[in-house]
């Protein structure tokens, strides 16, 4: 029967003399996707556009359009220099390199070394894998206030090793301002590490065991089918895990405010905290914005070349 | 990838050479230990919830509750002080409710039509569409702030003229319908992406043979590809109820006061700054902000790990 009505179907979508109804259904998947795609023009792209704007204005705690050039980037710029007494760009920075370092290094090593031992044919994987990735269900402001009173020196880790006869150890970092950008590393990977875990496992699996079987065969060790087999077949795993971690490095926000209790004296500053505490508590909005502008830069500069490379490869 | 991240779930461990029962105690030990670690700040966020402050003050964070108590959870739910007011955290679940549920939905929805579209009813620059759609995933939110709070402010603008006309602001002004139209917008790349994946290994064939039998696009969405979209709708929801949920920029940036978020207020119990710090009262309050993330995780941890790996990796 369809072949039959095919071919009349196929003539009258071709036929030239479309009236206002066939036309109107042509347009109906555009006109569906039209709304969203709008919202995502003006919201995303109309908005960063805006904040390019307000970024070469003097805008104070409202946005105006007095234009003063390059001005408050050359202000960024002569804060990243300015070391002592250290300005808030230039700690933001330092510490931007210090955690977004420290979380990427560390969330790839733990997240590789769980995923390669969780391999080993391990009895009871499924009571132990949910037990590396549930960090990854809960909100920042969670996991920040679960690990600040896990790292306070008065009741947490550092009394429970005093009582227990060592009572010379010293673990202060969560409120000390040096150190404080360390703790919030520490529970950034433990919220993360998980997710990377996941990601590499699921590489893993994924390799075709005939080659496995034919290093066996070739009486590869466990550790050289791991050097030289897997781990370069897991390479564009461990870009994407990269990628993925960098970007949500310099997006971190949340964390920074509760695991350090609200940045005291922006001891713990990041470009994001910087930006938010100009624009809204600063009231220099014309900076703020120049910082926001930076840091969408960075964020393009990793992402546009990743997604451009995977979707090209699906014709 | 969600076939990959299938593979990770079901588990089925590869076998690879064998070990010795010293390296099989080593892997597993370090495995328990890693569990350990991971589980420790739970364990010690519940410990601490039932205690009195005098043993949290006076005892060890690691030690079982001795005098067991649900005075801190009885407490945070009703009548803690979150800024000014006391009355504890449970207006501000409601207020996450209610945010969080139009938004997810609305959201969802869209990002259906929207892959649908993308697969189904392709239109020169299709591709290009997709790929400005996502890259709005990626954005450091930051540089949307500022002229989201200027149109926001327009919004309750509006709201307080049609108050003053007709006595009902209709919605515009509202933190609560700000804060969905603000998820929803930058929810749509991640919910396009997961269904446009999703729709792309849908056969098109039966699309075209009810195409050919005169189905519309409405009709084709709905009798054919929703009934086959239980999965990848549950993997969305589930991803979309994570991460609005556990917001807090956003929160903390349009909706202040007693219409903010639960992150938000857990935030402001935890960081206030007069009085004597109530840990069991903070720990029971994150607790109570981190359940319906952590139930969600537990009752459908394989569609929330599948929802990961589609967000940070392309099919």
């Amino acid at each position: 029967m369809a072949t039959v009505i095919d071919p009349i179907v196929a003539h009258a979508v071709q036929s030239p003399h479309l009236n206002i109804k066939d036309r109107l259904r042509d347009w109906i998947p555009r006109l569906v996707l039209a709304p969203s795609f709008a919202l995502i023009l003006i919201f995303v792209y109309g908005f960063n556009l805006w904040t390019l704007v307000i970024s070469f204005t003097n805008s104070k705690a409202f946005t105006n359009f007095n234009f003063i050039g390059w001005a408050n980037y050359a202000k960024l710029w002569s804060w990243t220099f300015q070391t002592d007494p250290p300005s808030n760009w230039y700690t933001a920075l330092v510490n931007m390199v210090l955690f977004g370092g420290l979380y990427v290094v560390f969330c790839l090593v733990l997240g590789l070394a769980l995923a390669i031992l969780l391999d080993q044919k391990i009895r009871g994987e499924g009571i132990l894998r949910p037990l590396y990735l549930y960090p990854l269900a809960l909100s920042f402001i969670v996991t920040g206030t679960a690990w600040k009173l896990l790292l306070d020196p008065g009741i947490g880790l550092e009394k429970a090793v005093h009582d227990l006869g060592w009572t010379s150890f010293h673990f202060d970092w969560v409120v000390d301002p040096r150190m404080m950008i360390y703790c919030v590393a520490i529970a950034g990977i433990w919220q993360t590490s998980g997710f990377v875990m996941a990601m590499f496992l699921a590489a893993l699996r994924g390799i075709d065991s005939e080659i496995l079987k034919a290093a066996q065969i070739d009486g590869a060790s466990a550790y050289a089918t791991y050097r030289r087999i897997i781990i370069p077949i897991m390479r564009p795993v461990f870009m994407s895990a990269l990628i993925i971690l960098t970007h949500m490095a310099i997006k971190s926000y949340d964390l920074v405010l509760s695991v350090t209790g609200k940045n005291p004296g922006g001891a713990a500053e990041l470009p994001s905290t910087f930006m938010y505490s100009y624009t809204f508590t600063r009231n220099q909005m014309g900076v703020g914005s120049a910082s926001a502008v930076v840091m969408l830069m960075t964020i393009a500069a990793i992402m546009v070349p990743y997604l451009y490379s995977e979707l090209r490869e699906k014709p | 990838m969600t076939v990959a991240a299938d593979a990770l779930m079901a588990a089925p461990p590869r076998k690879l050479t064998r070990h010795s029962m010293t390296t099989r105690a080593v892997i597993y030990g370090l495995l328990i230990v890693f569990a350990i670690v991971y589980l420790m700040p739970l364990v010690v966020m519940v410990m601490t919830s039932l205690k009195p402050l005098q043993e949290i003050t006076g005892g060890n964070m690691f030690y079982l509750p001795h005098d067991l108590t649900f005075e801190p959870w009885k407490k945070a739910w009703g009548t803690a002080c979150v800024g000014l007011t006391c009355a504890g955290i449970k207006g501000y679940v409601w207020n996450s409710v209610r945010m969080v549920i139009p938004a997810v939905l609305v959201s969802s929805l869209l990002g259906a039509l929207n892959g649908y579209v993308l697969t189904k009813w392709r239109f020169p620059g299709h591709k290009l569409v997709f790929g400005m759609m996502l890259f709005a995933c990626f954005i450091p939110f930051q540089s949307v702030l500022i002229p989201m709070a200027t149109i926001l402010g327009k919004l309750g603008g509006i709201g307080q003229t049609l108050i003053d006309a007709t006595g009902y602001s209709f919605g515009f002004g509202d933190p609560t319908v700000n804060l969905v139209l603000v998820h929803v917008v930058y929810g749509l790349g991640f919910t396009t992406l997961f269904f446009r994946n999703y729709y792309e290994t849908f056969p098109t064939e039966l699309v075209r043979a009810a195409q050919i039998d005169g189905a519309g696009f409405f009709q084709i969405f709905r009798r054919i590809l929703l009934p086959n979209s239980a999965p990848i709708f549950i993997v969305t929801v589930i991803y979309q109820f994570t991460n609005i949920w556990n917001d807090f920029l956003f929160g903390s940036t349009f909706a202040a006061g007693d219409s903010s978020p639960m992150t938000v207020a857990l935030y402001n119990i935890v960081n206030t700054s007069t009085g004597v710090i109530e840990y069991n009262v903070n720990m029971a309050a994150a607790i109570i902000a981190a359940a319906p993330t952590l139930v969600v995780y537990v009752l459908a941890g394989r569609y929330f790990v599948r929802g990961l790996m589609a967000g940070a990796v392309k099919g």
